[in-house]
């Protein structure tokens, strides 16, 4: 998936990968987070 | 000076399917949609197929979690029938039970019950050597009026057993929110299900130690308990520990999400340790707003809805003796706001570094107990298996840290890990759950040491991104 240039809504989750890590791995591909929430589903 | 020590630990369950409807989930359903309660109410389980499902008997102490390993899913549909409601390490008491106790907490009369409900709940809590004739005397029965007029007016909510209305719950207030029927009746299951944790480990650690024997009781459940000037105000401890009967204790609450209890563990050992006092009860109550939370999910593999009951621990910290497990206070797990909140930060902060002070490396802690949330709970709602996702990700440090080899973290997770067992009840599945066993383990000469990890999910109270935890070393 290319996300250069891409806007992005992160949903990350406290027991597997957090928003603020996807946050970094999409933000070094080139995209632009518009949003980003660390969710718990337990 | 040698390190505190647990001396008992009572795991309690309450079973709650009247109570699911006013889960926060259900709840919010519900008022959208009225006709859901049909729904609902067919797909809730009598109390003996909730005693007999093998996750909450391993949670009261009958089974071991590794016994889940070789039980075929789903494990809803192969129970052990006819199994006993007295665990080894507490009871799971069936709702006409439960609502007996939310009766015996309520200081402010504000639980109306009907005759035949509160008959029935004192014989089955003094069958079960919970309450006193005593105290249950003074319990005044309401008439059936009565409770119908306060839902009419709209001052309380029915209390609802086996499809009809047994009694209500009154608001405190009339315009404050954090007094309406719904808040105080979540504040008062919590405070229910504490006391009656308390009160099983109380039998426990008995005659050895008696209720006036505790100097101080610190609470880690998920409740806020207030007024509209002070939300959340708290100290659920005392109430939990005047009604328990510890009259001789005061208490404090520690708070930070699902890692509150094991908090508390951490802040009843460091007072032990300081020499403040000699005996300190933590305790914790269940969280009604999590009852239902993925019954959509439950509903739609046609299942039953298993978020049904209320859980309690109890824990007793005092100073050391020889026969049993220490709290290695120089080797707590924290994790600092400099750690950082991606998982292999708070693991290396939680599990790594602790480990590294006690001079032990992964394969020396015989268990780790994380978050045992049940996967029969999680899973068809697309959560995952929880439990096995921590420890994946604890494996893979190992092995990036050449701790294991990178082909062995299945077999790590298989003699290292456990199934989870515990009901959704945040705190309490928080690693927590597991002292019981770990306790009755080292005591039998059968585990040196076990790693309780516990997270707390800060960033869902909208003040912060941060992450948190707490790991804990118990050890024979």
């Amino acid at each position: 998936m290319k996300l250069n240039g891409k806007r992005v809504l992160v949903i990350g989750e406290r027991d597997g990968v957090n928003a603020a890590a996807i946050e970094a791995c999409v933000k070094s591909a080139g995209a632009e987070v518009l949003y980003a929430e660390t969710l718990c589903f337990v | 000076m040698p390190f505190p020590v647990i001396t008992g630990v009572a795991n309690v369950l309450a079973h709650a399917p009247g109570l699911v409807r006013y889960g926060s989930k259900p709840l919010r359903d519900i008022g959208r949609d009225p006709g859901l309660v049909d729904t609902l109410a067919a797909h809730l389980r009598p109390y003996q197929d909730a005693v007999d499902y093998a996750p909450n008997q391993v949670f009261i102490g009958n089974r071991e979690p590794e016994t889940l390993r070789t039980l075929p899913r789903p494990w809803f549909e192969r129970a052990d029938s006819g199994a006993p409601s007295e665990g080894a390490f507490g009871d799971f008491i069936a709702e006409p039970e439960l609502v007996g106790l939310l009766k015996l907490c309520d200081r402010a009369r504000l639980v109306q019950i009907d005759e035949d409900t509160l008959t029935t709940a004192r014989q089955g809590l003094h069958r079960r050597g919970l309450v006193t004739d005593k105290e249950m005397d003074v319990l005044a029965p309401a008439r059936q009026p009565d409770i119908d007029i306060a839902i009419e007016r709209g001052e309380a909510i029915p209390l609802w057993l086996d499809g009809r209305v047994i009694g209500s719950m009154a608001r405190g207030h009339e315009q404050d929110e954090a007094l309406s029927a719904n808040v105080l009746l979540e504040n008062l299951a919590a405070k229910a299900t504490g006391v009656l944790a308390l009160r099983r480990l109380l039998r426990q650690v008995a005659p050895r130690v008696q209720p006036d024997a505790i100097d101080f009781v610190i609470a880690g459940s998920e409740e806020a308990v207030g007024d509209r000037y002070q939300r959340g105000g708290g100290n659920i401890a005392k109430a939990i520990a005047e009604a328990a009967g510890t009259t001789h204790a005061t208490g404090f609450d520690v708070k930070s999400f699902c890692a509150s209890t094991l908090y508390g563990v951490f802040n009843a050992a460091a007072l032990v340790q300081a020499g403040i006092f000699a005996r300190v009860a933590v305790v914790a109550g269940g969280s009604l707003a999590k009852l239902g939370m993925k019954y959509r999910a439950h509903l739609a593999k046609d299942m039953p809805i298993l978020e049904d009951v209320l859980a309690g621990v109890a824990i007793l910290v005092e100073r050391a003796t020889d026969a049993h497990p220490v709290v290695r206070l120089d080797a707590v797990g924290l994790h600092t706001i400099a750690a950082g909140t991606s998982q292999q930060a708070v693991l290396e902060a939680l599990v790594m570094k602790p480990l590294g002070k006690a001079g032990y490396r992964l394969r020396d802690v015989d268990r780790y107990a994380t978050e045992m949330h049940n996967p029969e709970v999680t899973e068809p709602a697309g959560s995952g298996d929880v439990p096995t996702a921590n420890y994946r990700l604890i494996a893979a440090l190992g092995a990036m840290r050449g701790d294991l080899p990178r082909d062995g973290i299945q077999e790590f997770i298989g003699t290292h890990g456990m199934p989870g067992y515990a009901p959704t009840q945040g705190h309490i599945a928080s690693a927590v759950c597991y002292l019981a066993h770990a306790h009755r383990a080292m005591r039998a000469g059968t585990m040196k040491r076990a790693l309780f990890m516990a997270k707390g999910s800060l960033f869902l109270g909208r003040l912060t991104d941060a992450a948190d935890g707490i790991s804990i070393l118990v050890e024979a």
